[in-house]
């Protein structure tokens, strides 16, 4: 690590804790009510109910994002894929798909109640409607990106489609495929906590609604809290893939 | 001399778009002698490039004859040709030798041959030492050194070049007008190098072919008597200014 990085993590640290600081500041000398904003502290205390099960209720919530997300992953390149390999399969499906995104996928919340019950399933389901069609769009797009000198080079050593496949096209459009899935990290966190809101028994946004009538929101920040937290621990796993398959100078930022 | 290793006779492209047809080579003919350099110059929209694919193999003609190859030099459509384009085309994600590599792979060649052909070719064009790293820690004209390299690693017969050093400022594209000739001695094949700079048309050529645009049609075809190697200080010769002048005359800029 060189010393303007180290310096550019200590700044990002620093500006965190500030934020925490103010907070608590904040909360203490201007007399802010508990069921208005509790202090870090009393959000940090709301761990120590176990009436609350929250360790439970992050496997769950986990799950759903994750769940959802990976099937969004493997469906959304799976499509695109087959888009670039068939296309008059994209030109008949691709217009539907972009029909279909218009629909605001919360509003589907009921209806999947209805059609599938409510619990992980249905949440996995929002989760992936969600997050499925950044993911065909970037990585339709970045397979549509070769260069057509590139693709005469292949021609004049009688290369075939597959080689073309494989040695150009993929892992050219490996950064449109991550720019998709880490627009996607982020949507896949706020599905599963609506399919939560709509309808469910367990998981942390169930926990929201549940502690909202009794006002306890200290409870509530500490479920912020820890959603954020697994989606960012999501957007860091994608990130660190990202690192490990991407090449520095052909990432999209 | 024995048999041409290129031979064109009345070679004639037609593109046809929405029911407009538009001549983008008439009656081109000329041959090839094996070893040679042979610049096709010209502005744009004279065909140069069209004829370099139909060379490739990469676009059809309408009529006339295109042979590559003799008895004593047969050619394999697949195996002896090697392109470089005016943008290197390297792949970012790929290390340089790895981008050289790339015919090898796509041929299926051995790759432990190949793989030290590839660093005895980075030497060759100048790039020894940098086999391992990726192309934007190298500059432009080290980018389009490692796609010459990458032209040669399958020791094709014939290097088709389309505008190589266009992209590149003047002073480097001087320098890699020296290089080439250099490459080009050393590595003993023949190449097709299409350009519109006049001066760099003669500079490289044994051989300089002009084509005028509307209608496009080959204007010229001459030998260039400049001895090699050939040196930076020929271009202030008699001789040299009589070439371009030459040109210069038969595109109507004189």
């Amino acid at each position: 690590m060189t010393g303007t990085q180290l310096q550019r993590y200590s700044l990002a640290v620093l500006s965190h804790l500030a934020l925490v600081a103010v907070w608590h500041f904040f909360v203490v000398y201007g007399n802010v009510p508990k069921f208005v904003m509790p202090s870090p502290y009393a959000t940090l205390h709301a761990l120590l109910v176990p009436n609350y099960r929250w360790l439970e209720n992050i496997y769950v919530t986990s799950i759903e994002i994750f769940g959802g997300y990976i099937l969004a992953v493997v469906v959304g390149i799976g499509v695109a894929l087959l888009f670039s390999w068939f296309r008059w399969l994209e030109l008949i499906v691709m217009p539907l798909l972009v029909s279909l995104n218009m629909i605001p996928k919360v509003a589907l919340g009921p209806l999947i109640i209805v059609w599938f019950k409510y619990g992980i399933g249905p949440n996995i389901m929002m989760a992936f409607a969600i997050c499925f069609f950044p993911i065909v769009l970037t990585t339709a797009r970045g397979l549509r990106e070769v260069e057509p000198d590139l693709l005469d080079l292949v021609r004049t050593l009688k290369g075939s489609r597959w080689q073309v496949f494989t040695k150009i096209q993929l892992p050219g459009a490996l950064p449109y495929i991550f720019s998709g899935m880490k627009v996607a990290a982020i949507l896949a966190v706020a599905g599963a906590i609506v399919g939560e809101f709509l309808g469910s028994d367990r998981g942390l946004g169930y926990l929201m609604l549940q502690v909202q009538v009794t006002l306890d929101t200290a409870a509530m920040f500490m479920a912020v809290i820890l959603i954020t937290l697994i989606g960012g621990i999501l957007y860091l796993m994608v990130l660190g893939l990202e690192r490990l398959l991407v090449v520095s100078d052909a990432r999209l930022s | 001399m024995g048999e041409p290793f290129i031979h064109l006779a009345g070679v004639t492209k037609v593109y046809r778009s929405r029911g407009a047809e538009f001549l983008a080579i008439s009656e081109a003919s000329f041959d090839v002698e094996p070893g040679e350099l042979v610049s096709l110059v010209g502005p744009s929209g004279c065909g140069k490039t069209t004829l370099l694919k139909i060379l490739a193999g990469l676009h059809s003609h309408e009529s006339g004859e295109v042979r590559i190859g003799s008895p004593s030099q047969p050619f394999d459509p697949s195996r002896d040709i090697g392109m470089v384009f005016q943008q290197p085309l390297l792949l970012k994600w790929r290390r340089i030798i790895d981008n050289v590599l790339l015919p090898a792979e796509i041929l299926g060649l051995p790759m432990d041959a190949s793989r030290s052909r590839a660093r005895d070719l980075l030497a060759l064009v100048g790039l020894a030492g940098h086999e391992e790293k990726y192309p934007y820690e190298l500059s432009g004209g080290m980018q389009q050194r490692a796609s010459i390299a990458r032209a040669l690693i399958h020791d094709p017969k014939l290097i088709l070049m389309d505008e190589p050093f266009g992209a590149l400022d003047a002073l480097t594209r001087e320098k890699m007008n020296l290089e080439l000739l250099r490459i080009w001695q050393e590595a003993q094949k023949t190449i097709v190098f299409v350009t519109h700079g006049i001066t760099e048309a003669v500079f490289l050529g044994t051989r300089v072919i002009v084509f005028t645009a509307g209608p496009a049609r080959m204007a010229d075809n001459f030998k260039v008597e400049l001895p090699h190697p050939r040196t930076l200080d020929m271009k202030t010769h008699e001789k040299f200014g009589d070439y371009t002048r030459r040109i210069y005359k038969l595109l109507g800029m004189e």
